[in-house]
């Protein structure tokens, strides 16, 4: 909205200061070379999952002359895209859950109770942010070793949603301590327990909050790679991140590279759909994030 | 009531709290015991080796490759994502089709780096690759080459893919950052007749420096790792010759390759001291520049 009103009232005057001179055509330039540089790869990709393997191979820069809806078919089933696709799906839903579940009781009791230990409390999570996973890889491995876990939908879970819930406290922390005191004070005093406070009035006020975040986790947690290369070695239960890696390499060897394509876009297309239907949402939420 | 708050509070943050120190904490403080050891997996053969392991970093040339190649990105990659980003922004704030931009600019940001690392590895492809077609097709046949395969572009190759995944990510934070200046500024500006370039430079780039610096910090984090699209897109991964090698493909391979998790350990270690040191110093010019404004 701020936008449309900007427009006018910052574009206009340059034009008329500078009289009949036409404003320098460099700027639009160098945003639609960006735009190009951007685009150009996935819509090359996206367009070659059709194409044989003749041409792409032979006429890289062109449209098929039919497109071949079979190299999809191939890479879903054959290439076990779907199998890959499931499994990403039952582990970040799970994981996104637990995360947010127990991210959103944490920040709000450390935000809203006052106790001895609150702020040791508040630092022991937050602290984990600043710290590089490779650091702890080795003794993570062997953690979930040892629990019997390695390679399991449930250990995989957990440790996302261990390693996302720093972050999820940080934010909605600060988020908990804006909303007003009175609705709760309010609820306590119809009788509310503590737990139905949080659950049925501060969690419904916290909506955008949790919106943001959620979103924020689940691309996250969509995207992560480092921790199931080393704790998901099976492969009947690699997530998509994994699947589509082993892929590239054992269709390299094979050389099917419309089924190689085809994976790809069908990686990629979930989050270009997300990202069409809730981009307002998705970019304000991903950049407060980097900024709080 | 107070007996229903303590049971509360026990619940609500109880279970959380066993996640976060058994699956981040303990391993965190496990890796910094196992870095001075030689620990190689077997349960009880861990034995003490003191600094060891870290006398052994400074001769293993791999792994002062991976420093290197670390370093460099370093120096480039957050330098070349802010002045793209920061130049887009710029020139985004008075121009039409402005969101429209911002949709595509930020697309790369939501993909996975594996997505990522597998799409350029096409785009590079040395025969049918997007990259060496376009330039024969334009040409400049002689410019197209084997760019992963050559050690004096492998590096290049893969720090403008990181830069291209994150250019969008730093124009939509550095266009909010732009749109939060004053419009009185810039009207002020304008009359005083100054140019978009001196505007940029004397009244919008002061004025988002603290973003500006919160970007170096994440970008810098983000060069010291580099491990997904390397391990995806490399040949080796991490070839020619360790021209691609970064810190966390050592401590990958030196781990879960070679057993050698006391060594592993030790190269965690080493990343987590230079990413400390990164946070701290950008951290410390920070607190300097806003002494400066004020």
């Amino acid at each position: 909205m701020t936008l449309l009103r900007e427009r006018p009232s910052v574009a206009a005057p340059p034009l008329v200061s500078r009289g009949t001179q036409r404003p320098n055509p460099l700027p639009q330039i160098a945003m639609l070379c960006w735009a190009v540089v951007t685009a150009l790869p996935l819509l090359w990709a996206v367009v070659s999952s059709v194409k044989s393997d003749d041409e792409i191979l032979n006429s890289p820069w062109s449209l098929p002359a039919q497109p071949h809806f079979d190299n999809w078919a191939r890479a879903w089933t054959s290439a076990n895209i779907g199998r890959y696709f499931l499994n990403s799906l039952v582990v970040v839903g799970g994981a996104l859950l637990l995360t947010m579940l127990l991210g959103s009781l944490v920040a709000y009791a450390l935000a809203r109770y006052e106790f001895r230990g609150n702020r040791v409390l508040y630092y022991t999570f937050v602290a984990a942010m600043f710290f590089p996973v490779f650091l702890a890889l080795v003794p993570l491995f062997f953690v979930v070793q040892q629990l019997g876990l390695l390679g399991t939908y449930p250990g995989l879970i957990l440790v996302y949603a261990a390693y996302a819930v720093p972050f999820t406290v940080f934010f909605l922390h600060a988020f908990f301590r804006t909303l007003p005191t009175e609705i709760a004070e309010a609820a306590f005093l119809d009788g509310c327990s503590h737990g139905a406070v949080f659950f049925r009035v501060m969690l419904p006020l916290a909506r955008p909050g949790l919106t943001a975040v959620g979103i924020f986790n689940f691309l996250g947690l969509w995207n992560q790679y480092l921790l199931p290369l080393v704790l998901n070695p099976d492969p009947d239960r690699y997530v998509l991140a994994q699947g589509l890696a082993a892929l590239s390499v054992s269709q390299g060897y094979r050389s099917d590279w419309g089924g190689l394509f085809a994976g790809l876009t069908i990686a990629m297309l979930p989050v270009l759909v997300a990202y069409v239907a809730f981009q307002r949402h998705i970019r304000a939420g991903m950049t407060a994030g980097a900024v709080k | 009531m107070r007996h229903g708050r303590w049971r509360f509070l026990l619940g609500a943050l109880a279970p959380a709290l066993v996640l976060h120190v058994v699956f981040v904490l303990s391993p965190y403080a496990q890796a910094f015991y196992l870095s001075l050891t030689d620990w190689t997996g077997v349960a009880g053969e861990a034995h003490f080796v003191g600094a060891g392991n870290y006398a052994r970093l400074g001769g293993d040339s791999l792994f002062l490759d991976a420093v290197r190649n670390n370093a460099v990105m370093l120096a480039v990659v957050p330098f070349a994502t802010i002045a793209l980003g920061l130049g887009l922004a710029a020139l985004l704030r008075t121009r039409r089709g402005s969101a429209g931009y911002q949709i595509v600019y930020f697309f790369p940001q939501l993909l996975s780096l594996v997505v990522i690392g597998v799409l350029w590895s096409f785009v590079y492809n040395p025969n049918t690759g997007l990259l060496n077609s376009g330039l024969r097709a334009a040409g400049l046949g002689p410019l197209a080459r084997s760019w992963l395969a050559e050690p004096d572009f492998a590096l290049a190759a893969v720090m403008a893919v990181l830069v291209w995944s994150s250019v969008g990510f730093y124009v939509v934070l550095f266009r909010a950052a732009i749109e939060g200046i004053p419009r009185e500024l810039y009207e002020a500006a304008l009359i005083d007749g100054a140019g978009g370039w001196t505007t940029f430079r004397r009244l919008t780039l002061p004025l988002v420096r603290e973003t500006v610096q919160v970007a170096f910090v994440y970008l810098g984090i983000a060069a010291l790792d580099g491990f997904a699209v390397v391990q995806v897109m490399t040949v080796g991964p991490g070839g020619p010759d360790g021209a691609t090698e970064v810190i966390g493909l050592s401590l990958y391979r030196n781990a879960f390759s070679y057993g050698r998790f006391g060594y592993a350990s030790a190269m965690g270690v080493a990343l987590f001291f230079a990413t400390l040191t990164l946070a701290v110093l950008a951290l410390r010019s920070g607190r300097r520049e806003r002494l400066e404004l004020a």
